[in-house]
C-alpha cells in the first residue's frame, strides 16, 4: 500500500491467495483428532436410533418442526419448555466466554465449522494439488490441460463434501432414512432441497473461496472475543526477545564465534564482521515456516493481530525448524501478555494454572455450571402432566333456564405419552359444584399420544347454591391420568351472579 | 506475503483515517475486493428484481412486473390452496347426518374450528364474540339451554339456513305476538305481568294482581307460552317459567314486552354461506353449551 502524499490509496484490495503448508507436530495431531470427532458427529447422529414406542419417531436426536418437539435421546422437548433451548444457548455461549477467556481463541483455532470445514478443504487441495510450492505454482502457470484437469477434480471434491455437509443437516429436521430415499428419488419437501443447496453453497464459497475472509470480514465472534481476554489469557506469540535479530544461521558460525578470540584467526576463512553478526543472532533463522503453515496468511511475528485464529500450526512449524537446529523448542509458543513481560525481565514466567484460575474464569465457570444445575433440576422436576385452565371471560357465567350457574374452563392437556391416555377431569371447590367435560358423559376425556387437546370443562352451581349467588368462589380443578395415575391440578375461580 | 500484512508495532505502513481518540487510531485498510462485487451484485439484484416485481411508482398505481405478482394474488391464490386442500372434509361435513359428526372426532374438530370462524365473521356482530347475546336488544344467549326455536342441531341448523321473520326467505321462521297494548286494558295488562312474573316460581310482587292475571293469561296467552309457561319452540313462544328472559324478566320490561310485543328478525344464511359453512357454525353452536340432544 502505498502512504505517499500523492497517491491517494486504493479503496479496495484483491485477496491474497494463501497457500498453507503441510505441518506436523502435537496441534496439527490434535487438530485432526478433532476434525475427526467433530464431523463425525456431525454427520452421524442423525442416524443414531432412539426407541420411543410406536407413535414416536425413533431418531435419537431430531427436530420436529412441523409438529413442534424437540427429541433429544430420552428427552423431548415441547414447545412451551423452549426454556431448556434458551438454557442451553445461554451455556453455550457463557462456556465459549470462559473458554476464550482461559484460552484466547481456542474456538476458532480448533472448533469452529468455519475452521474445520477449511481444514478439510485445504486438506482435499493438497491431496489434489500438492504442497505448498506446488500450488503456488499451479496458480501461476497458464491453463493447460494439467490444470483443468487438477482444478476440476479438486472443485468436484469440494463439491461432493458441500453436498454431503449440506445433505446431513437436514436429516436432523425429519427421519433420516426416509429422507434419505426421498432426497433420491426427488420425493422430498422444496425446502429440503433449498436447505440443501443453500447450505451446499456455503460449504463451498466458505471453505473453498472465502476462508479466512469470512474469519477477518464476516465474523462478528472476533470482535466480541477481544472483550473476554485479557492479559492472563492464554494465546499464541512469538518470543521476540529470544528470536530477534533474525537471520539465516550459517553452519559453523557457533564453532567459529567460540575460537573468534583464539590466537589463530587465520584458521577460518570467515570475515570478523560476518562472525561478529552471527554471534548476535537470535533463534530465528528467518525461514518463514511459521509464515508458510499459517492458514490466515500472517506473521506471528509481527506480534498478535486480530486474523490470528491461535491455530497453533505455526508453533508446530517453528518447533520442528528448532529441533532441526539443535535450538529449544517454543519459540513461537502459548503464552500469557504477562508471561511476555516477566521472561523480558528474566524473571520466571507464572504457572499455567495461575493464569487460568482467575476470578474471570472462575466466575465463567461458576455462571456457567449455576445455569447448567439450573437446567438439570428443571429437567427432573418437570412433571410428565401438566396442565393449564383459562377460565372464559366473555360472558364470566352464564344462566340455565333451571337457574343454574354455569363457568367455562378451557383446559389445556398435555399427553406426553407415545402412546392415546384417558384423562379424568373432576374438582374439588368449598362449595357444592358439578363439572362437565364438553363431548364426555363420564368426565374422561381421551387424549391422543404425544398431543395436547383442548377440553372445554363446565362447572355449575345449583339454583340458588351460595356459589351460584356469591361473586368467587374458590375452585381446583383435577386431571388425573387414568393409566399412570399421575395427577395435576390447577387453581381458579368460580364466578358466580354477585348479587 | 507479509510485506502486504501491516506490522502493529511499525506504524509507518498503516494507512490510518486521522481520526484519533485517546490516542487510538483507527486504520483505513482497503476493503476487499469481492466485498466490492458482491455490492454490484446487490446492485444488479436490485434492478432484477424491480424489473420482476411490481415496483416503480406511475401516475396511477405501478409497474407490475414481468412476474405478475401481487399481494391480492397471493392472497386469493393461498384462499384457493386452502378450499382445496379442505374440499374433500368440507364433502364429508355436508354428507354426514348433523348428529353424527360428534361421532367422528376428526370432523367434528373441524367443524367447530371452522363453525368458531364463520361464527366470529357473520354471528358475532349481533348474538357477541362470547356468543352470550345482547338481552337488551333481544339478541339471545347461545351458550344456555333455552332456545326459542328448539335446540337440536337440526333445529339450530334450519334457523340459522332460514332465519326468522324475515321477508328474504320464504321458509323463515315465523310467529308473532299480539300487540296487546291494542287488545287488553292497561290494567289487564298489569294483571297478566304480574302473573306471568310468577310463573318460574318467583314471590308475586303483588299477589292480589297475579291471582287476578291468572284467567287473562289462560285466555290470551296460553296458546303459545302454554298452561304453564313452558312455551312452545315450533311457535318460537319462549318459555316464561324458567330463569331466562329474552328482553328481561322485570316487571317492567314484561309490562313492556306485553303492551308493544317483540319482533326479533335473523336474517336468513342458506344463500350467504355455503352449505359446510352452515353445518359447521351450527355443530359449533349446539356444541357451546347448551344443545340439545334428542334422545
Ligand atoms: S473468526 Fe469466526 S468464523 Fe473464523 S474461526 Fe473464529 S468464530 Fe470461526
Ligand atoms: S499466526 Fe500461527 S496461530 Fe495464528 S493463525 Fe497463523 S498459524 Fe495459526
Amino acid at each position: 500500500m502505498s502512504t505517499s502524499e500523492d497517491t491517494p490509496p486504493s479503496l479496495y484490495a484483491a485477496r491474497e491467495p494463501i497457500f498453507p503448508k503441510r505441518v506436523s507436530g502435537r496441534f496439527r495431531n490434535l487438530k485432526w483428532a478433532i476434525m475427526v470427532v467433530t464431523l463425525g458427529i456431525y454427520y452421524v447422529t442423525p442416524w443414531l436410533r432412539w426407541d420411543r414406542g410406536p407413535q414416536l419417531p425413533d431418531q435419537a436426536v431430531l427436530v420436529d418442526l412441523a409438529n413442534r418437539r424437540f427429541f433429544f435421546f430420552w428427552i423431548e422437548i415441547w414447545p412451551h419448555e423452549f426454556y431448556f433451548v434458551a438454557g442451553l444457548l445461554i451455556m453455550a455461549g457463557i462456556g465459549l466466554f470462559l473458554f476464550t477467556s482461559a484460552l484466547g481463541r481456542v474456538w476458532c483455532g480448533y472448533t469452529c465449522p468455519q475452521t474445520v470445514w477449511t481444514d478439510l478443504f485445504i486438506l482435499v487441495e493438497r491431496w489434489i494439488e500438492g504442497d505448498r510450492n506446488a500450488r503456488i505454482r499451479l496458480l501461476r502457470q497458464k491453463w493447460d490441460a494439467r490444470k483443468v484437469r487438477l482444478r476440476v477434480t479438486k472443485w468436484i471434491t469440494w463439491m461432493l463434501i458441500a453436498v454431503a455437509t449440506g445433505g446431513a443437516w437436514v436429516f436432523y429436521f425429519s427421519d433420516a432414512p426416509t429422507l434419505f430415499v426421498d432426497l433420491f428419488t426427488l420425493n422430498a419437501h422444496a425446502a429440503a432441497y433449498t436447505t440443501v443447496a443453500l447450505l451446499t453453497a456455503t460449504t463451498f464459497v466458505f471453505g473453498g473461496l472465502m476462508r479466512e475472509q469470512v474469519c477477518i470480514y464476516a465474523c462478528p465472534w472476533p470482535r466480541i472475543q477481544a472483550a473476554m481476554m485479557d492479559e492472563d489469557t492464554i494465546t499464541v506469540a512469538y518470543r521476540d526477545w529470544r528470536g530477534e535479530p533474525r537471520g539465516k544461521h550459517r553452519k559453523g558460525a557457533a564453532r567459529a564465534a567460540a575460537t573468534t578470540h583464539a590466537a589463530d584467526k587465520t584458521a577460518f576463512a570467515m570475515p570478523e564482521d560476518e562472525v561478529q553478526t552471527q554471534q548476535q543472532l537470535g533463534d530465528c533463522i528467518d525461514c518463514n515456516a511459521c509464515v508458510n503453515v499459517c492458514p490466515m496468511g500472517i506473521d506471528i511475528r509481527d506480534g498478535q493481530q486480530l486474523e490470528c485464529i491461535t491455530c497453533a500450526l505455526c508453533i508446530d512449524a517453528c518447533d520442528e525448524v528448532m529441533d532441526k537446529i539443535g535450538k529449544p523448542r517454543g519459540l513461537i509458543g502459548y503464552m500469557a501478555l504477562t508471561d511476555e513481560e516477566h521472561e523480558r525481565s528474566g524473571q520466571p514466567r507464572i504457572p499455567v494454572w495461575k493464569h487460568i484460575f482467575r476470578a474471570r474464569t472462575i466466575m465463567y465457570t461458576a455462571l456457567w455450571a449455576a445455569v447448567g444445575v439450573g437446567l438439570v433440576v428443571a429437567l427432573f422436576i418437570r412433571p410428565d402432566l401438566s396442565i393449564t385452565v383459562a377460565p372464559v371471560r366473555n360472558p364470566v357465567y352464564v344462566t340455565m333456564s333451571d337457574g343454574t350457574i354455569r363457568n367455562t374452563y378451557d383446559v389445556r392437556l398435555r399427553n406426553k405419552y407415545g402412546e392415546d391416555r384417558p384423562y379424568a377431569i373432576s374438582i374439588t371447590s368449598p362449595a357444592a359444584l358439578v363439572v362437565e367435560a364438553e363431548g364426555s358423559e363420564d368426565g374422561t376425556v381421551i387424549v391422543p399420544a404425544d398431543s395436547t387437546k383442548l377440553q372445554r370443562v363446565y362447572v355449575m352451581a345449583p339454583p340458588d347454591s351460595p356459589a351460584a349467588s356469591r361473586a368467587v368462589t374458590d375452585l381446583t380443578i383435577w386431571v388425573q391420568d387414568t393409566v399412570s395415575n399421575e395427577r395435576a391440578s390447577k387453581d381458579t375461580v368460580f364466578n358466580g351472579r354477585a348479587e | 506475503m507479509s510485506k502486504t500484512h501491516k506490522d502493529p508495532h511499525d506504524k509507518q505502513d498503516v494507512q490510518t483515517t486521522g481520526h484519533s481518540w485517546d490516542g487510538i487510531e483507527e486504520y483505513d485498510n482497503p476493503m476487499p475486493r469481492w466485498w466490492l462485487y458482491t455490492f454490484y451484485a446487490t446492485i444488479v439484484w436490485g434492478i432484477g428484481y424491480t424489473i420482476a416485481f411490481p415496483a416503480w411508482p406511475m401516475i396511477s398505481g405501478a409497474t407490475s412486473g414481468l412476474l405478475g405478482f401481487s399481494t391480492r394474488g397471493d392472497l386469493v391464490a393461498d384462499l384457493e390452496r386452502a378450499q382445496a386442500a379442505n374440499a374433500e372434509i368440507n364433502e364429508r361435513l355436508v354428507s354426514v347426518a348433523l348428529t353424527e359428526i360428534p361421532d367422528d372426532p376428526d370432523l367434528n374438530q373441524y367443524a367447530v374450528n371452522k363453525g368458531a370462524a364463520v361464527y366470529r365473521t357473520f354471528c358475532s356482530q349481533c348474538h357477541g364474540s362470547g356468543a352470550a347475546g345482547v338481552q337488551a336488544a333481544g339478541y339471545p344467549n347461545l351458550l344456555d339451554d333455552d332456545w326459542l326455536w328448539g335446540g337440536t342441531v337440526e333445529e339450530i341448523h334450519y334457523t340459522i339456513s332460514h332465519g326468522i321473520r324475515n321477508e328474504d326467505d320464504i321458509d323463515a321462521r315465523y310467529s308473532e305476538m299480539p300487540v296487546y297494548g291494542e287488545i287488553l286494558s292497561d290494567e289487564e295488562i298489569e294483571q297478566v305481568a304480574h302473573y306471568a312474573y310468577t310463573l318460574n316460581g318467583r314471590d308475586p310482587l303483588d299477589a292480589d294482581m297475579a291471582a287476578a292475571g291468572e284467567e287473562t293469561f289462560l285466555y290470551e296467552c296460553a296458546a303459545c307460552h302454554m298452561e304453564d309457561g313452558s312455551g312452545n319452540s315450533d311457535l318460537g313462544a319462549p318459555a316464561l317459567n324458567d330463569a331466562i328472559w329474552l328482553y328481561g324478566g322485570d316487571y317492567e320490561t314484561i309490562v313492556e314486552t306485553v303492551t308493544y310485543s317483540r319482533y326479533g328478525v335473523m336474517p336468513p344464511w342458506q344463500n350467504r354461506l355455503t352449505e359446510a359453512d352452515i353445518a359447521a357454525v351450527a355443530t359449533y353452536v349446539h356444541q357451546l353449551g347448551g344443545g340439545v340432544t334428542e334422545e
